[in-house]
């Protein structure tokens, strides 16, 4: 039973549904020594040392590790311990233990052998998440997490379908690399692209993350996106359509982003963008380009971290989210300035940083098997990155114009956890051997060649200009940009509506017809009903009859088509 | 009055251009020493990697510039 206790997932999780219970130095230590307890298990807890669970004569392999799994939880553990350094004297305690268990819950994920254990941690994933949004306590979110869970729901429901087919069809629940073909695995490939935020439903990412608060979004950021991730790379390697998904979310994330002014939205959309090289990669599924999958989940967990942290501290200090509103804070913020410098610099792969290490590994993949059109979206790509986020965050929130704001630099925990993850995207771009240790499969590949970095460079660097001479195009308007998510938010609502007229309608139409009939049932035979109160109830129950021999009805007929 | 920081006067906004244009000048010059064994027939060209990264920011401004007229709503649109 102890020993069950220091699965790292479970142990995130218990933690952080007890941490309400602690107050003041205690609940400060709790939280961070939590997720640190975790990191140590990930790497000291082996495979037998759990006592075995057995479900609907299914036993449960909850907790199998190897490297793959590994990678993903260290780094999960690393973001828990980070993100609440960054908030802990600022956040609601509920947004802390919820992004305890969703982060415990990911971590579940990632070491769960077999599809139920997996599902279970999904959904509880999807509920800690939910709460994060809550917490933020303001209406917009409110909404925002309705709209959420039902997308993750509906995601859940999918993935569940597909499991209970999958589990008919092969008899075994383990959870391993599976062709597409079958209803069951299609249904398990949608559910997992959906927490991906692969189209048409990639606008649930923009929509609901920039609504949690300035910490909550931090911790939205690492976990839904990089778990399905996670199970794509175990569950469907080298399966072609990942590519074609990754490279339309690519070019999605740098598009919206790009008409974007909400400086928070934007790094949301640039989430899609990053998660669509991974998918990317996934789909090539060579070894080098698995291992850049991987390794790029690593590293964008923590420049993407870093860059909201450098956003949610211009929000705490400022409460402003729109480019247009900010401007010319690196006066006032300059370590928040320079870390956000560094995240976005890390983000567009620039050499020496984590970023360069990691995507050019999916680049190199995509070479190697000779791909000329997809090597050249991807560059086409690397450079629009550094255009939608490399640049335009830090410019427009550092620099462009002067607002006139002079907030300082944020608290020191805050800053400390800023400086934290600075540290690993220069550190782990220096000396890539680190993280290349790690990673699933055995690593030949050399990141720093003369060549490589002057291309690179000269592909950043272009790009950079273009953003300058095109500046004019891109000045920010106080707009948003329609998405799928208007189908779910006016066009069914809408639907709804008219139909809800329309069956009214009906309804008194029927009404009428009734009472007609029973005007012509009382002429004919009189004196049975005599009371109005009980004629305008039978009328009432004789629609409701009428509308269950119409269903009957339906159901017949299918019946009948069905044999 | 607050003083203006350097950067955004105008002497300040051209030193940062000239060092700018230099840093990209380098870059393009550099490739005459570095031989980039290319891969792909395209990259022989020379400066490939410059002139495409340039090209195909122009062409996604562009792109998003135009799908914008489409899709673009003021940012009240779903509270009404």
């Amino acid at each position: 039973m102890i020993s069950s206790l220091l699965h790292p997932g479970l142990l995130l999780i218990l933690g952080g549904l007890l941490l309400p219970m602690f107050s003041g130095i205690w609940r400060t230590a709790w939280s961070l020594l939590i997720p640190l307890l975790s990191l140590a298990g990930v790497w000291l807890a082996n495979n037998n040392a759990f006592p075995a669970i057995t479900f609907l004569d299914y036993e449960l392999a909850y907790y199998e590790a190897d490297r793959l799994s590994r990678l993903f939880a260290t780094v999960f553990a690393i973001m828990a311990f980070t993100g609440i350094l960054f908030c802990y004297r600022q956040a609601r305690i509920t947004e802390m233990s919820a992004a305890m268990v969703y982060g415990g819950s990911a971590i579940g994920v990632v070491f769960a052998g077999d599809l139920i254990t997996l599902f279970v941690f999904w959904e509880l994933m999807a509920l800690g998440s939910m709460f994060i949004l809550w917490a933020a306590g303001t209406r917009a979110a409110w909404y925002a997490s309705r709209r959420y869970i039902m997308i993750h729901l509906l995601g859940g429901v999918l993935l569940m379908t597909g499991i209970v087919a999958h589990v008919f069809e092969t008899g075994s629940i383990a959870f391993t690399a599976m062709q597409i073909g079958s209803v069951g695995t299609w249904l398990i490939l949608i559910g997992f692209l959906i927490n991906v935020g692969a189209p048409p439903l990639s606008a649930w990412i923009a929509d609901a993350y920039p609504e949690a608060s300035f910490s909550g979004m931090v911790f939205l950021s690492a976990f839904t996106t990089k778990t399905a991730i996670y199970v794509l790379l175990r569950g469907f390697p080298g399966t072609d359509i990942l590519i074609y998904l990754g490279l339309f979310m690519i070019f999605y994330g740098i598009v919206y982003a790009l008409l974007e002014n909400d400086m928070r939205r934007i790094l949301a959309y640039s989430i899609v963008n990053q998660v669509g090289f991974m998918v990317c990669g996934i789909g090539i599924g060579t070894e080098l380009a698995l291992n850049g999958a991987a390794a790029h989940a690593f590293t964008h967990i923590i420049y993407k971290a870093l860059l909201l942290m450098s956003a949610g501290s211009v929000l705490y200090m400022t409460g402003k989210r729109k480019c247009s509103d900010l401007g010319g804070l690196f006066q006032s913020m300059p370590l928040t300035a320079i870390c956000g410098i560094i995240g976005a610099l890390a983000i567009s792969s620039f050499p020496l940083t984590s970023g360069f290490i990691s995507k050019s590994m999916i680049t190199q993949a995509s070479v190697n098997q000779h791909y000329l059109t997809i090597w050249l979206l991807l560059q086409a790509a690397s450079a629009g990155v550094f255009l939608h986020a490399g640049i335009k965050f830090p410019w427009f929130v550092f620099f462009q114009k002067d607002s006139g704001l002079r907030p300082s630099d944020p608290p020191w925990n805050m800053r400390l956890a800023m400086l934290l993850f600075s540290f690993f995207c220069i550190f782990m771009g220096v000396a890539p051997g680190l993280l290349y240790q790690l990673l699933p499969y055995p690593v030949d590949y050399v990141p720093y060649t003369a060549a490589h970095v002057l291309t690179q460079l000269q592909l950043l660097l272009f790009s950079g200009l273009a953003f300058f001479v095109l500046l004019p195009l891109m000045q920010r308007t106080l707009t948003i940009s329609l998405d799928f998510d208007w189908v779910y938010r006016c066009l069914l609502p809408r639907c709804a509506r008219l139909f809800g007229s329309l069956w009214s309608h009906i309804n008194h139409g029927m009404s009428l017809a009734l009472l007609w009939l029973r005007q012509g049932l009382l002429t004919l035979f009189g004196g049975i009903y005599q009371s109005p109160v009980v004629s305008h109830s039978v009328v009432r129950i004789s629609l409701a009859v009428i509308w269950v021999v119409l269903f009957l009805a339906g159901y017949l007929i299918f019946y009948l088509i069905e044999f | 009055m607050m003083k203006k920081h350097w950067l955004y006067t105008d002497e300040g906004r051209r030193t940062v251009w000239r060092v700018g244009l230099a840093v990209l000048a380098i870059t393009v010059i550099v490739e005459w020493f570095v031989s980039l064994h290319p891969h792909f027939t395209i990259e022989k060209v020379f400066a490939f990697h410059a002139i495409f990264g340039f090209l195909s920011c122009v062409a996604m401004v562009l792109f998003a510039r135009l799908l914008g007229f489409l899709i673009k709503r003021r940012d009240d649109y779903y509270d009404q």
